[in-house]
């Protein structure tokens, strides 16, 4: 069985960055394990800038900010897989991954840090009413079709949800061509930041309808259009504010949640709140020797306080390795 | 007469309300920011708004099928989208280097388009 001192499961901003601070801790056996073909996670396909203003003093893109992280865990030769992702976390600290090429195996650490990010929230958990066309994604699917794999997923295009994705591809989306007919928010009040609202709504005059949602899905093979209805105060659909709007792809924003399939089986106390697991302020979970750091925990809405948070992270469970030994 | 105008920062997260009075077109004053970044930003936004491009290009023989590129500073907002038009046309061969220069001059604004992720050769089977 290999053996790591620390082992995190996740190679994106969360995971990279306590990689680096256990590393300066002194801590020489890490291993980073990454489901992804490369490291970098999620900041892949953040082309946008936005990245960086607080670690580095500048504005970065989102694979500019992650080239900076890799290179210093490249820097340090800090080992990591990718293409390998972890099915199984026991109490005592056994990891099981399944590597491609090398199949699965088991490695034992003396301390884990939980880095696996989030995942966005999808349609079912929306309930809206219509047959399962196709050209419905979360506006993080579209994000990858568009910036990594180079397709577009349709031309005109209406997001349900105002988050910070749904407002960036509203623009990458113009930008590339597509009409987007509008951001439809059903709160009064968008859940992005205000500069996004800015620089990707206001500046391509792409409607933002708050208090507005989506209450039908029209079309049966490809999806044709939506049904757009005002809510009142409680949320509800207003009767008779039905509108029509033709589109041939429904981007969802709805919301992020924690990835905790791994710290569920390992029987971690999670918060129903933040739907993360409870830590310590050092960022330990209540299993000890396990930690957890980044959008795993709770989602954050900049890459940079999850690479401060992760930093935390790693001087923590350095200090366990290190205590242990004595 | 004095024209306001009021503008939400995109500097930073915080995203603060600035509000410009000019006269003329010419700024008289600029209030509501909470830094220097926010006074420069309500200054060009006032007379000529500019924005940083991020896109994409396609890319040959690379073990990516597209390079995340973004225009080296900010160019005028009105030529965001011809600079699209002028980019679409670009395919660039693998290796691509982080910071290398995809093209010279987006649009004629002397700004370069410059890579802004790295993209190795596809090695062959």
């Amino acid at each position: 069985m290999l053996q790591y001192d620390l082992v995190i499961i996740g190679g994106g901003p969360a995971g990279l960055s306590a990689a680096d601070s256990a590393r300066e801790m002194g801590i020489k056996s890490i291993l980073i394990l990454e489901r992804d073909n490369k490291l970098g996670g999620i900041l892949n396909q953040c082309i946008h800038t936005g990245f960086g203003l607080h670690t580095f003093k500048e504005e970065l893109t989102g694979p500019e900010y992650a080239a900076r992280y890799i290179d210093k865990i490249q820097e340090k030769e800090i080992e990591y897989k990718v293409s390998a992702m972890v099915i199984n976390i026991t109490r005592d600290k056994q990891v099981t991954v399944m590597e491609k090429g090398a199949g699965l195996i088991t490695i034992q650490a003396k301390a884990i840090i939980l880095a696996m990010g989030c995942r966005e929230r999808p349609r079912g958990a929306l309930n809206i009413p219509g047959y399962r066309p196709a050209g419905i994604y979360s506006a993080g699917t579209a994000q990858y079709f568009v910036n990594i794999e180079g397709v577009m997923p349709g031309k005109e295009i209406v997001i349900l949800g105002s988050g910070d994705i749904g407002l960036i591809m509203a623009r990458r989306l113009t930008l590339e061509g597509a009409d987007v007919k509008c951001v439809a928010e059903i709160m009064p009040k968008s859940g992005g930041l205000r500069r996004n609202i800015v620089q990707c709504l206001e500046d391509f005059d792409i409607p933002l309808k708050l208090s507005h949602t989506v209450t039908y899905i029209h079309g049966k093979e490809r999806i044709e259009g939506v049904t757009l209805s005002k809510v009142d105060e409680n949320l509800e659909p207003v009767s008779g504010t039905e509108e029509f709007i033709p589109c041939d792809t429904l981007l969802l924003s709805v919301g992020l949640i924690p990835e905790n399939e791994l710290s569920k089986k390992l029987g971690l106390s999670m918060d129903e709140r933040t739907k993360g697991p409870v830590v310590t302020k050092e960022m330990e979970t209540m299993l000890s020797g396990v930690f957890a750091c980044g959008n795993v925990v709770h989602v954050h809405d900049l890459a940079d306080n999850v690479s401060k948070e992760a930093k935390k992270a790693g001087i923590s469970a350095a200090r366990y390795i290190l205590e242990e030994k004595i | 007469m004095i024209e306001r105008k009021e503008l939400t920062c995109i500097k930073c997260p915080r995203g603060c309300g600035i509000l410009v009075e000019t006269e003329q077109g010419r700024i008289v004053s600029i209030s509501g920011n909470q830094c220097k970044n926010g006074k420069e930003y309500a200054k060009k936004e006032a007379t000529n708004p500019t924005r940083v491009l991020t896109t994409t290009v396609k890319v040959l023989f690379g073990t990516e099928k597209v390079a995340a590129v973004k225009s080296k500073g900010e160019i005028p907002k009105e030529k965001l989208l011809p600079a699209m038009e002028q980019i679409k046309e670009v395919q660039v061969e693998a290796p691509v280097i982080l910071g290398e220069i995809i093209l010279e001059d987006l649009c004629g604004t002397g700004i370069p388009l410059v890579a802004a992720a790295c993209v190795a050769r596809k090695r062959l089977p």
